[in-house]
Formats: structure tokens, C-alpha cells, sequence
């Protein structure tokens, strides 16, 4: 096994086929400790069925995924979220007629052993103070902006003490000083030694926050490494950033 | 405990009141209502407070009243047979449970409803032990007089009325309400969070089920007959729906009134209107409906008049 004692997340030879789409080949990587992982491709290149694979939402037609060692490859979705892998929807999904507060509570509640309804509604303030919707607890989430939204999403993720952090394109969507504040609750979180994998289109935030990069193509691994190696490696230019993003970056040296 | 709740059950205690007024037709329609109160609280768990449509209640009332029915003539005495039932339905809706809650909307409505169908034909079948299509005689309980006998079973079901309203407002202040309350807004989302929605969601079908069939079981040493046709009528089905609609679905109180009124209504329509009652009942509800989508229970008092408005 080629399993170090750093490693969180180890993918063996992951493969997901919806009917005729092969949308997971082989996919074999591994992550460590305190790394904060992007995960980058083109649009269907299979980064949130990635995900999902992880989370038992779609379950792995082959391969086996180890998690802290044990292996997690048919679990149950909950069961997952009950080992510390939590992640954000790319779509967000908050429980629409719950206040901010009771949509953290119910991730604290469901999530962690041994705790009542108040001990929740308790930590759910900490975490939503961390992503800086305290003023809206006690507002529904269905009327809450996009942005806070997505925060919201955050928050619940954190609420479950996470272990392994899924952010599936937590800036889509937002204006740039909202990616900024964003970005900065990462690096806060990246700091405070939680693993984070995060998928990102925004190669800015990328490039800022991630200490390595895996490039994902029709399902398949195409690169993996350290940042800057992985921006001028061909095959990623040729599938994800193109002749003009690469000219660009050569250019500023 | 919330002022609504603490409404329902004033209403409740108040219902208990009503051997003191009325005469035997009182009593009967007491029965009746507690009866349909019982199911249509204990739709609303899995309606209601999950999101579910069943369409099972008529089952689980058929074979709660079954199995009471023949453990009645086992000579097994009343105030075990219940509890049996009580048991019976809920490991049998639990298990169920975990089978079709597995499909959701309509898919889940009309699994729901087979299930009816099945448990009828399958006590039609079983000829041996239930009589089949020819019904099944239970034992006079107490035999004691038409009035005390009357008595007695209005306040069984009231007393199980009383039941279920404390297992529902107990379960909805609790962590399974909670979940429950989850699933129904986005079960995804539920699932990601570490909520075990496939558990849960049994668990709230049992619920749903255990008090139904209790009263089943009320109703056939009430009726001292039932047949296939008779308890496992799809409008115990409906009936119990429509009244959550009526009241509010979600809330309670809103339920229990809800069957109240629809009772209410059924009598005063059926007196009034011999020949078409079901139409303008029908009537009636549709423009219930209609008018108040949420429910009497959202009824406020600002409501009956129009506050000015700026042009």
C-alpha cells in the first residue's frame, strides 16, 4: 500500500459509469493532512461526481476509497457525514422555511453524538458568527441572498466538525469582493488545519489558496501537483486553460 | 409547550365533557369525532410534519380492528388485545416503512394506497381466520346497557385521542420532529448533514400507524361487526387528509379542528341535503380549499377586513 500515516483520503482505481457515460476512470490519488486541494477541470469533467462518489451520494461501481484508513466505499451518505466528511452544494441547498440558525443547528444535531436541540442551536450561533451571518439567525433561509446563502452552506459544513471539507464552487456565482470575503473564510479555516478539497473555477482563488492542484478530464486524473507546475503543464493548457490563459501567465512571468 | 398546543388539548378536555350533555346520538358522533381526530393526527406525523402523502391510514386501521376482532373472539380481553395491536402495527409499519419510504411523491402515494388493497385481499383470503367476505362477529364487551356501553367507548377513543395528541406534541418539540422537519424541506440536504432520513422517516411511519390501529381496534369492539369492505375502506384513507388540509397541515390543532369541522359539516350537510349530500360537501371543501389553502388554523382576525391602501 502506498498509504503514508500523513494521508486523510486515499482514492484507488475510483470508477462511476452513469449508463453509457463513463464519468469516473480510474481515479487513483491520494490526500494528506492540512492540504488544501483543488480540484479543477472543465465543465462534466466529473469533479462533483467526484464528490459525490466520496460522500456515498453516488456510490463507486469499482475502486475502493479509504478514509483515515477505514474503508468507506459503500457508505451511506450520512454515515459519511458522521465520520467528518462534510462538503457545500455547487446548488445551494439550505432547509428553505428554517431560520439560518435551526439550518446550522440541524447539521450540529444530526451530525455529532450526544447533542439536544439547545446545545446545537448554541454552537450553530458560534458558526454562523464565524462566516458573519449572525445579524441573520433568526431570518429565514429562503430569504437570504445568494451570497449569504452560500456562506450559510459553510457554516453548516463547519457545524459538522468536518474533518475532510468538500467546497464545491463556494464563489460561483458571487461579485468579486464577496469572492474575497469568501476567500478569506477559507484561508481562516486552512489555517485552523482543517483539509479542504475545493472545487474552483476562479484560477485567482485557486492559485492564492490551494497548496496542490489535481486536474480532472473526461474522467480521468490528467495532473497533479504543486500549483505552478500544474498551470504550465500542456495537457491541462490543451484541456482546461487554454493557449490565451497560458500566454497570459508566461507573460507575467 | 406552545399556546396552540395548549389549545389542543383544553379542546381535548373540553370534549370530555360531553357525556354530561348529551344523549346516545351525542355520544356516537363523540366517538366518531375522536375517532377521526386519531387519524388525522396521526396522518399529519408522517404528512405532515415529514411530507409524506400516505395513503395507508385505511390499512392499518383494517388490521388494527382485525387483529383486536379476533383476539376478542381468542377471548384475549380488551384491554390486551388494544395493546397488541398498538405493538403489532407499529413493528409491521416500521418495517414497511423502511421499504416504501424509499419512493417519494406520487410514487409514494400510490405504493401507500396498495398497501390497503393488499391487507384487504389478503383478509378476505384468510377466510379461517377472519371470515372473509362474510365479516367477523365480535363479542359484546360489558354488556351492561346500550348507555354505559356507549359511554365507555367514547371515552376509550377519547382517551387514545388524548394519546396521540401528547405523542405528537411530544414529537414534534422533540429531535424526531426536528428531522422530520428536515426531510420534509430537503431530504438531500437532510442525508448530508448526518440524518439517518431512511430511520427517521420509519419511525414516523410506525408512529402514524400504532395509534390508528389502536382505534381500529375501538371501532370493532365498538361496532361488534366488521368486514373487509367496511375497515378497510379507502375514506378512512381520504377522510383523515382532507381534515389536516381543512385544519392546517403541520399544526395540531389545526388538524383536530379541521376534523371536528369536517364532521361537522358532513352531519349538518347530510340532514339538509339527503340526495346530493355528497356533492355539496364536496362543494364545501373545495371551496375551503380554495379560499383558505392554509388551512382554518391561519384564520386571523384582520382577515375580514381590507386595511386601506395606499394609490
Amino acid at each position: 500500500m502506498s498509504e503514508s500515516a500523513s494521508e486523510i483520503l486515499r482514492l484507488d482505481a475510483v470508477s462511476r459509469r452513469f449508463s453509457g457515460l463513463q464519468a469516473l476512470r480510474d481515479v487513483t490519488f491520494g490526500i494528506n493532512k492540512g492540504e488544501v486541494l483543488g480540484l479543477i477541470g472543465p465543465n462534466g469533467a466529473g469533479k462533483t461526481t467526484l464528490i459525490n462518489t466520496i460522500c456515498g451520494v453516488t456510490p463507486a461501481n469499482s475502486g475502493r476509497i479509504l478514509f483515515l484508513g477505514q474503508d468507506i466505499t459503500g457508505i451511506k451518505t450520512y454515515q459519511a457525514a458522521r465520520l467528518g466528511l462534510s462538503r457545500t452544494f455547487q446548488i445551494v441547498q439550505p432547509f428553505a422555511e428554517f431560520t439560518a440558525l435551526d439550518n446550522v443547528a440541524a447539521a450540529a444535531l444530526f451530525s455529532q453524538t450526544g447533542e439536544s436541540l439547545k446545545s446545537a442551536r448554541e454552537e450553530a450561533r458560534a458558526h454562523l458568527a464565524f462566516v458573519g451571518l449572525e445579524a441573520q439567525a433568526g431570518q429565514s433561509a429562503a430569504t437570504l441572498t445568494l451570497a449569504m446563502r452560500k456562506r450559510l452552506e459553510l457554516a453548516k459544513a463547519l457545524a459538522m466538525r468536518p474533518k475532510l471539507l468538500f467546497l464545491d464552487e463556494v464563489n460561483a456565482g458571487l461579485n468579486s469582493a464577496e469572492v474575497e470575503r469568501a476567500t478569506s473564510l477559507i484561508h481562516r479555516l486552512a489555517a485552523d488545519g482543517i483539509t479542504i478539497v475545493m472545487v474552483e473555477h476562479l484560477m485567482k482563488v485557486v492559485l492564492n489558496v490551494c497548496t496542490r492542484i489535481v486536474v480532472l478530464h473526461n474522467g480521468m486524473v490528467i495532473a497533479d501537483g504543486e500549483p505552478r507546475d500544474v498551470i504550465d503543464n500542456p495537457a491541462v493548457v490543451d484541456a482546461y486553460l487554454g493557449q490565451q490563459y497560458a500566454k497570459r501567465n508566461a507573460a507575467r512571468g | 409547550m406552545s399556546r396552540l398546543n395548549l389549545a389542543l388539548l383544553l379542546l381535548i378536555g373540553c370534549l370530555a365533557a360531553l357525556p354530561l350533555f348529551g344523549g346516545a346520538y351525542a355520544l356516537r358522533l363523540g366517538t366518531v369525532a375522536c375517532m377521526y381526530a386519531i387519524l388525522a393526527l396521526s396522518w399529519n406525523v408522517v404528512g405532515g410534519f415529514a411530507g409524506y402523502p400516505s395513503f395507508a391510514t385505511a390499512a392499518f386501521f383494517g388490521f388494527g380492528a382485525y387483529t383486536v376482532g379476533v383476539l376478542l373472539n381468542d377471548g384475549v380481553s380488551l384491554a390486551l388485545s388494544i395493546p397488541i395491536a398498538f405493538v403489532a402495527s407499529f413493528v409491521l409499519a416500521t418495517l414497511l416503512g423502511a421499504v416504501l419510504l424509499r419512493l417519494r411523491g406520487h410514487y409514494f402515494a400510490i405504493a401507500s394506497l396498495s398497501l390497503v388493497e393488499v391487507l384487504r385481499e389478503l383478509t378476505n383470503n384468510a377466510t379461517d381466520l377472519t371470515g372473509g367476505g362474510m365479516g367477523l362477529n365480535i363479542p359484546l364487551a360489558a354488556g351492561s346497557g346500550i348507555m354505559a356501553d356507549a359511554t365507555f367507548f367514547f371515552f376509550a377513543m377519547w382517551g387514545l385521542l388524548l394519546a396521540t395528541a401528547l405523542m405528537v406534541i411530544a414529537v414534534s418539540a422533540s429531535k424526531l420532529g426536528f428531522g422530520l422537519n428536515c426531510i420534509r424541506q430537503n431530504e438531500t440536504a437532510a442525508n448530508m448533514v448526518g440524518l439517518n432520513a431512511t430511520l427517521y422517516k420509519s419511525i414516523a411511519f410506525g408512529l402514524s400507524a400504532c395509534f390508528v390501529a389502536a382505534a381500529g381496534g375501538i371501532y370493532a369492539a365498538w361496532v361488534h361487526y366488521i368486514d373487509p369492505s367496511d375497515v378497510f375502506d379507502v375514506l378512512y384513507s381520504v377522510k383523515p387528509i382532507v381534515m389536516a388540509l381543512m385544519g392546517g397541515l403541520g399544526s395540531p390543532l389545526g388538524v383536530v379542528s379541521g376534523a371536528f369541522i369536517y364532521l361537522g359539516l358532513e352531519e349538518v350537510v347530510w340532514r339538509n341535503y339527503i340526495q346530493i349530500h355528497s356533492g355539496v360537501l364536496g362543494v364545501l371543501i373545495v371551496m375551503l380549499l380554495l379560499f383558505l389553502p392554509h388551512g382554518v388554523i391561519s384564520l386571523r382576525p384582520g382577515m375580514f377586513w381590507r386595511k386601506a391602501k395606499h394609490v
